[in-house]
């Protein structure tokens, strides 16, 4: 008998860039799924109750978990999606291909810088979490996976700065489109931001591997922050920058200006980088006038926020309309509700508007007293990373995964279920940390569950800490229901290419930049790119310059 | 669709000049608000050698000084306790604290008050505080320094 074999079609001849794409997002949710299994476990703690005994041949304690989750969700997980987002859409925008060879050189150096970060976080010889500060000592594997994984956006820089620069050739004279810009601004954005992460990978490498005897503590957090804060932009910004380009015409509108989604990138790019010291208020060692310009600073850096805020609300409702919605408030109802994407975007910028007001208590210099290192702080940032950010990212696999594979989704109930839970259990975990910080000074980061003293000190928060109980089990099924759903759509062998969206559904905007002076002045990137480089120098030279030359190294310790 | 675009245009500016307003009187209240109510930012009092910590200065000899109406605390944050194990005050009156650690970095946080300090080796860090209501508050550690921190809890006793 003849073996009937069918023609394999090869989806990605046409375009290698869509495997690189595909790769660099499923390495990223892989991440991000291990990170957020030990989620429920972080929460269950703050609920009073302890499930890491459960754990221990595998898992040593709260903090290597606690680790692998920062760890993941924020460094892993966030860079790899800015990396498949932030390179394809300029490549599609454009038309353009990236250097296909060099961007396999940036997945192998994330894939291998990971790897190598894991195995001491696995082995419990890194539970130093995801702000490592020394003199804490982690394995020196951990610094050198993660210095790789970090270098790896680097090419990716180099991706979409060439791209961009055969565009310009090939286009003298014209605005660069939309996504591209911003794609551009926010890898410059980076580049300038990473410099403080890089500088101190290079102390805590040399430091971990015994070749110096100690390094400043204050000098390594104040380069953790310098680009810890920013980072959080870096994070943001590919959702914003989805928000912008695809969000509008999937709900079935237009975006409102193009201009000022330009002036926001560009804000972002200005105001990002000098701003860390808001994290170091309660730091002695950095004058209270430092303190003062980086509040002021941190406080301009909310403007883009709340532009965006305003475009993408004019925007929906234009797509509102577009729908029939009717009325001052109608048109609320009648955006597409049943997208999946559009509904992950839609619930994550709801609860994005308090983790907003909530980041401008944190960013006020004397306020930020009451809440420092409380769990007010991850409740803050659980509304922000974890909603928006992870919300953006969840909601545009549900089309990008079809449109790269050419696969259909699969359980689209369980997507929109999955959104919906997710947005619910973050809403009262976060709800519930704010408070616990607020009123009772729990402290963030701490294995309060295992501690009877601990738990002594802050009964008076037990209310609060049984919502923590409620939300981690909320999280676990929303997570679960959300993997589920991009594996067993990646994974099916069923394809459709025909009945997934073949383009990226990139916005029609209303205001455009032609003949705008605005879009003219935004264009200027390298001019703008020196004013950002200007202020950070203002803002953080002459503390830098004091803390180099004035170095007080404290040697290592491995207290876990 | 002219008229609708100018709309929204003019609704936008609105908007950014709102945006821009709250956000200046933000940053005034602020210094306003640290200028008239009491600052307790910490503020760095001198730089230390952290491995001399326990042995030399007066972080060797960690207390409580009464001096004239004020008093003057010289506190190790260690990891995983604090010295002097307990304080003692007399509400109304003027405390200042010097604190650091000898090992790895730690928190400083005085439950129902502005005091919120970052513990960093080689920094002798100096906040002050006028309790003003009797009672015990909890002197918590808020920043992780191993594996025994959760149980980093003191207590601070202000006397009528």
């Amino acid at each position: 008998m003849a073996v009937k074999t069918f023609p394999k079609i090869d989806v990605y001849a046409g375009a290698p860039e869509k495997k690189y794409t595909l790769f660099m997002l499923m390495l990223g949710f892989i991440a991000l799924m291990v990170g957020t299994l030990f989620g429920p476990l972080q929460a269950f703690n703050y609920g009073g109750l302890d499930l890491y005994p459960f754990l221990k041949p595998v898992f040593q304690s709260y903090y290597q978990g606690l680790t692998i989750h920062g760890v993941l969700n924020a460094i892993i997980f966030t860079q790899l999606f800015g990396q498949a987002i932030m390179v394809y859409l300029p490549a599609k925008e454009l038309g353009l291909r990236p250097n296909m060879t060099l961007a396999w050189v940036s997945f192998w150096m994330a894939l291998i810088g990971l790897l190598i970060a894991a195995l001491p976080l696995l082995g419990n010889a890194a539970s130093v979490l995801y702000t490592f500060y020394p003199p804490l000592k982690a394995h020196w594997a951990f610094y050198v996976g993660a210095a790789l994984f970090v270098l790896s956006s680097y090419v990716s820089i180099y991706l979409v700065l060439e791209m961009w620069s055969r565009w310009k050739k090939a286009n003298p004279g014209k605005i660069t489109p939309l996504a591209t810009y911003m794609s551009v601004t926010f890898w410059l954005m980076w580049f300038l931001a990473s410099l403080g992460l890089v500088v101190e990978a290079l102390f805590l490498i040399a430091w971990s591997l015994g070749l110096v005897a100690g390094v400043d503590p204050l000098l390594m957090r104040t380069l953790f922050w310098y680009t810890g804060h920013p980072i959080v932009y870096f994070w943001l910004l590919p959702a914003y920058t989805l928000a912008y380009v695809t969000l509008p015409k999937l709900a079935g509108g237009k975006l409102v200006s193009d201009p000022l989604s330009r002036l926001v990138f560009l804000l972002f790019l200005l105001f990002s980088v000098p701003v860390g010291f808001h994290h170091q208020f309660a730091d002695p060692g950095i004058a209270p006038y430092w303190k003062m310009i980086h509040t002021i600073l941190t406080m301009m850096v909310a403007v883009p926020s709340l532009i965006t805020a305003f475009t993408i609300a004019a925007s929906l409702e234009v797509a509102g309309r577009a729908n029939g919605g009717k009325g001052l408030l109608g048109w609320i109802g009648a955006l597409p509700w049943n997208n999946p994407t559009v509904l992950a975007f839609l619930l994550g910028f709801l609860a994005f508007i308090p983790g907003g007001a909530g980041g401008i208590v944190n960013a006020s210099f004397n306020l930020n007293q009451n809440i420092h290192n409380t769990v007010w702080i991850p409740g803050h940032f659980h509304l922000q990373v974890g909603t928006l950010v992870t919300m953006a990212a969840m909601g545009t696999a549900f089309w990008l995964i079809p449109h790269l594979t050419g696969k259909p989704l699969v359980a689209r109930g369980m997507a929109l279920a999955s959104q919906w839970l997710w947005f619910l259990g973050m809403f009262i975990m976060t709800f519930a940390l704010h408070w616990m910080g607020f009123l009772y000074a729990v402290p963030r980061r701490s294995h309060i569950a295992g501690s009877p003293i601990a738990m002594e000190a802050y009964r008076e928060s037990s209310a609060w800490m049984v919502l923590n109980i409620v939300s981690g089990v909320i999280l676990l099924i929303a997570a679960i229901l959300f993997f589920y759903v991009i594996y067993a759509t990646a994974l099916q062998s069923r394809r459709d290419p025909d009945r997934v969206m073949s383009e990226v559904p990139f916005s029609e905007v209303i205001s455009k930049p032609e003949g705008s002076s605005l879009a003219l002045l935004t264009e200027r990137i390298w001019f703008w790119f020196g004013i950002a480089v200007v202020l950070v120098v203002l803002a953080y030279g002459p503390v830098l310059f004091q803390m180099f030359t004035n170095m007080n190294p404290v040697p290592g310790q491995r207290l876990w | 669709m002219e008229q609708h675009e100018h709309v929204i245009e003019r609704y936008e500016r609105a908007w950014i000049l709102f945006g821009l307003a709250m956000i200046t009187v933000f940053i005034i209240l602020i210094g306003y608000m640290m200028l008239t109510m009491g600052n307790t930012n910490p503020v760095s009092a001198a730089r230390i050698d952290a491995t001399k910590v326990r042995t030399e200065g007066d972080f060797a000899n960690p207390r409580v000084e009464q001096v004239g109406n004020e008093y003057v605390a010289y506190v190790q944050a260690f990891s995983f306790g604090y010295l002097p194990m307990e304080m003692k005050f007399k509400a109304g009156q003027k405390v200042t604290f010097y604190i650091t650690s000898p090992d790895v970095q730690h928190g400083f946080k005085v439950e129902n008050t502005n005091i919120n300090v970052q513990v960093i080796p080689g920094e002798v860090a100096k906040v002050s505080y006028t309790f003003k209501k009797p009672g015990e508050y909890n002197l918590i550690c808020n920043e992780y320094c191993g594996i025994g921190h959760a149980n980093m809890v003191s207590k601070i006793v202000v006397e009528p």
